[in-house]
C-alpha cells in the first residue's frame, strides 16, 4: 500500500546527519581570493554597449574609428558587445530624444550590475546645440545619472579612449 | 499635358536661383495629373509651411530644379503620393510636423510623431499640447503559410543609429520589410526658425553628421542665394575640397563596412586605416576630423595653410595608392563575390518610379549627379547592376574622381577673403542643392525682413532611399540584411530631423 509508506516517510525523521556550517573566517578568505583571482583575470576588461539616444550620427563616427586600426580599442581590455546583458558600460549618445527615452531605459534595465553610464559628446552631456527644442530631453542625466561624461562635438577617439582608459584603471 | 507646363502656369514667387511657383488648388491637381503621366519630373522633397506645402522636382534632362506650393485649404491638401511614391513618407511628415493632412495619401500612418512629444503638429501656426505617451506602431502585414515576424530595434546590436526594422520572413526568407524611424527626431526644423543664418548653420552641420559638409554646404548656398551675396572664388574652391574629403572618406568608410558585412575582415581594416590618415589631415588642415562648422553661410570659417595643404595632399597620396589595392581584394576573393553579386536587387521599375539620387540612383544606371545642376561636372558614371556589388563598385569610382577633383582645385586654390557678409532688406528665399556622398542635399529657406530665419527645410537624400531599401530585401535572405542596409547606408538623423 502506497499511503502508510508516505505517512510514515514523512512522519520519520531523516538519517541524513545536521548540514555543517563553515567557517565564516575560511568563507570570507575564500572570497577574497576568488575576487583577487577574477579582478586579475578579467579586471582590467570592460564590455561596451553603445546607444545612440539621437545623435547626429557624428559621434557614431568617432566611436566606431576607435576599432579601426590606428585606435584598436581592444588592446586596452574594451570591447563592443551586442546586447546589455553582456555590458559593463553603456556609452550613450546624442540629446535624448522624447523618442529614444524609453529604449534607453530599457536598455540600462537589461545591463546587469555593476554598470558605468558614459555620456559621450556635448549632445549627451547637456543636449549640446539641441538643447530646449521640444523633441529632446536634455543630455543623459535627464533619465540615468552619468559616472563619466565625455565632452566634445563630437569627442576625437582619442578623447574617448582616455575616458573609457580611465574607467578600466579605476576598475582594475 | 506636361507637369512643367503647369508649373509655368503658376505665380512666381521670387526664390533664388530657382524661382517658386505658386498654384492653385485646381491647378495643383493638374499637376498631380500630368505627373501621373509624364516623367520627365522627379519629385525631391515635399515639406509644409503655415498655410502652405511646397514640393521640390527635378529634371536631369535639363537639368534645372522646380519648386512649387499650393496654399493648405482646412488643413489638408492633395497628396501627391498616388503619383510619386516617393511621396509618401514626406506626406507622413507634413502631417506630423505641420498638422497637414495630404488627402488621398497612399499611407497615413504617423512617421516622425510617436506620441512622445508635449506637442502636436509641432511647425504648426497653432501646435497642440499633448501628454506624451507612446502611440501604439502598426505595421503592415504580411499573409502566407508558414510567414513571422521579427522585430529588430529601435536599438540595433552594431554601433548604428536608432531605428526599428519590422520584417515578415518565411523560413529564412525576407518576404516584407518595414522601417520605422523618428527615433533621432530632435526637432531641428523648429530650432532653425527665427534664426539669423548664421547662427542656425550648426542645425544644418548637425542634421546628419557624416554629411556635415554636405548639409551646411546646401544650407549656406541657400542662405546667400536668399540674401543675394555670394561667396568669395578662394572660399568657394575651399568648400568643394571639403565636399570631396567628406565624400572620399565616407566612401571609404561604406567600401570597408559593405566588406566586413560579408564578413571579410581584412578589407574593413585597410580601408579603415586609409580613412583615418584622411581624418587626421582634415583635423590638421581644417581643425575638426569631420570639417564639422567650417562651412559657413557667407563663405568658410577658416583658411587652409600650407601645412594643412600638405597633409591633405599626403594622405590623398596614401588613398590614391590603396584604392587599386582595395579593388584587387575585393574582386580577388570568390567567398566575397558570392555575397555581393545579385544581392539586395533594385527593380528598375522602382527605381523608375523613386528616382533615387546618390550612389544608390548611379549604381542603378540613373546618371544624375548635383554638380551637374551647377556646371561643377558634365556628367557622371554610373554602373548597372543594382546590386551591392553595383552600389560598392560605384563608390569606389567615387572615391577615385574625388581625389583627382580635390587636387586640381589644391593645385589652383585661388587666393583672397573666406567670407562675405550676407545683407538683408527685403524677405527673400533661396535654395539649393548640394551633392554629398549620399547623394543630393537640399537646403531650402524663406528670410524675413530682418534676415531671421521663417521657414527651412533640410531634405537628405535618405528620404528615397529607405523605402527602396525596404524593396531591394525583398526575396533575400535575412542573414543577408546588414549587408544589403550597409551598401545603401542610409541616413536616420538626416530624416528623422
Ligand atoms: S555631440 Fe555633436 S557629433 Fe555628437 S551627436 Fe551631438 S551634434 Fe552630433
Amino acid at each position: 500500500m502506497l499511503w502508510p509508506r508516505l505517512a510514515r516517510n514523512l512522519l520519520r525523521p531523516p538519517v541524513t546527519d545536521a548540514p555543517v556550517v563553515p567557517l565564516p573566517e575560511v568563507v570570507a578568505a575564500l572570497r577574497e581570493r576568488m575576487e583577487a583571482a577574477s579582478m586579475r583575470r578579467l579586471g582590467r576588461s570592460l564590455a561596451i554597449r553603445q546607444v545612440d539616444a539621437g545623435s547626429c550620427n557624428g559621434c557614431e563616427l568617432e566611436i566606431n574609428a576607435l576599432q579601426n586600426v590606428a585606435h584598436d580599442l581592444e588592446r586596452f581590455g574594451l570591447r563592443f558587445v551586442a546586447s546589455p546583458r553582456h555590458a559593463d558600460v553603456l556609452l550613450v549618445t546624442g540629446p535624448l530624444t522624447r523618442n529614444m527615452a524609453e529604449a534607453l531605459l530599457r536598455a540600462r534595465a537589461a545591463t546587469p550590475e555593476p554598470v558605468w553610464i558614459v555620456a559621450a559628446g556635448d549632445c549627451a552631456v547637456d543636449g549640446g546645440v539641441f538643447k530646449g527644442s521640444y523633441a529632446v530631453l536634455g543630455g543623459v542625466e535627464a533619465v540615468l545619472m552619468p559616472d563619466l561624461i565625455i565632452p566634445g562635438c563630437p569627442p576625437s577617439p582619442t578623447e574617448l579612449l582616455e575616458g573609457l582608459v580611465a574607467l578600466v584603471e579605476a576598475n582594475a | 499635358m506636361r507637369a512643367a507646363k503647369v508649373l509655368e502656369s503658376g505665380v512666381i514667387a521670387p526664390c533664388m536661383p530657382w524661382p517658386r511657383t505658386v498654384l492653385d488648388a485646381a491647378a495643383w491637381l493638374r499637376l498631380r495629373e500630368a505627373l501621373a503621366s509624364d516623367p520627365s519630373l522627379d519629385l525631391l522633397a515635399l515639406w509644409g509651411e503655415p498655410g502652405f506645402v511646397h514640393a521640390a522636382f527635378l529634371d536631369i534632362a535639363a537639368p534645372r530644379l522646380w519648386l512649387a506650393s499650393t496654399a493648405v485649404e482646412g488643413g489638408r491638401v492633395p497628396a501627391l503620393s498616388p503619383v510619386r511614391p516617393g511621396a509618401a513618407l514626406f506626406e507622413r511628415a507634413l502631417h506630423d510636423l505641420w498638422g497637414i493632412t495630404a488627402e488621398g495619401a497612399v499611407d497615413a500612418r504617423p512617421w516622425l510623431d510617436h506620441g512622445r512629444w508635449p506637442v502636436r503638429a509641432p511647425l504648426s501656426p497653432r501646435p497642440l499640447s499633448h501628454s506624451p505617451a507612446a502611440d501604439p506602431m502598426e505595421f503592415l502585414p504580411a499573409e502566407g503559410a508558414g510567414v513571422h515576424q521579427i522585430p529588430v530595434g529601435p536599438i540595433h546590436a552594431g554601433i548604428i543609429e536608432p531605428g526599428h526594422f519590422r520584417f515578415h520572413v518565411q523560413g529564412e526568407t525576407i518576404v516584407r520589410l518595414e522601417a520605422r524611424l523618428g527615433w533621432t527626431h530632435k526637432g531641428t526644423l523648429s530650432l532653425l526658425q527665427g534664426k539669423s543664418p548664421r547662427v542656425a548653420a550648426r542645425f544644418a552641420a548637425r542634421l546628419s553628421g557624416d554629411s556635415t559638409v554636405a548639409h551646411s554646404l546646401a544650407f549656406a548656398r541657400a542662405a546667400e542665394a536668399a540674401s543675394g551675396a555670394e561667396a568669395p572664388p578662394r572660399a568657394t574652391a575651399l568648400r568643394a575640397v571639403m565636399l570631396e574629403l567628406e565624400r572620399l572618406h565616407n566612401h571609404l568608410n561604406d567600401m570597408g563596412f559593405i566588406a566586413n558585412d560579408a564578413a571579410f575582415a581584412p578589407l574593413h581594416a585597410e580601408a579603415g586605416l586609409l580613412r583615418e590618415a584622411l581624418l587626421r589631415a582634415q583635423h590638421q588642415a581644417f581643425g575638426h576630423r569631420l570639417m564639422m562648422d567650417r562651412v559657413v553661410p557667407g563663405g568658410v570659417a577658416m583658411d587652409l595653410s600650407p601645412e594643412g595643404q600638405a597633409a591633405i595632399e599626403a594622405a590623398l597620396a596614401g588613398a590614391a595608392a590603396g584604392l587599386p589595392r582595395l579593388l584587387r581584394m575585393y574582386e580577388g576573393h570568390a567567398s566575397l563575390q558570392d555575397r555581393v553579386l545579385a544581392t539586395g536587387l533594385l527593380p528598375p521599375a522602382l527605381v523608375a518610379a523613386f528616382a533615387p539620387g546618390g550612389v544608390v540612383g548611379r549604381a542603378a544606371g540613373r546618371a544624375f549627379d548635383a554638380r551637374m545642376l551647377t556646371g561643377e561636372m558634365a556628367d557622371c558614371p554610373t554602373q548597372p547592376g543594382a546590386d551591392v556589388d553595383a552600389r560598392w563598385r560605384q563608390r569606389h569610382a567615387e572615391a577615385l574622381a574625388a581625389i583627382a577633383r580635390v587636387r586640381t582645385l589644391l593645385a589652383g586654390l585661388p587666393p583672397g577673403p573666406l567670407t562675405v557678409s550676407l545683407g538683408h532688406g527685403e524677405a527673400r528665399e533661396g535654395v539649393a542643392l548640394v551633392e554629398g556622398f549620399r547623394g543630393e542635399c537640399l537646403a531650402w529657406l524663406a528670410l524675413d525682413e530682418g534676415g531671421l530665419i521663417r521657414a527651412a527645410f533640410l531634405r537628405d537624400p535618405s528620404w528615397l532611399h529607405w523605402p527602396l531599401l525596404e524593396a531591394a530585401v525583398i526575396g533575400n535572405i535575412v542573414a543577408d540584411f546588414p549587408l544589403i542596409n550597409k551598401s545603401f547606408n542610409a541616413s536616420y538623423s538626416g530624416v528623422d530631423l
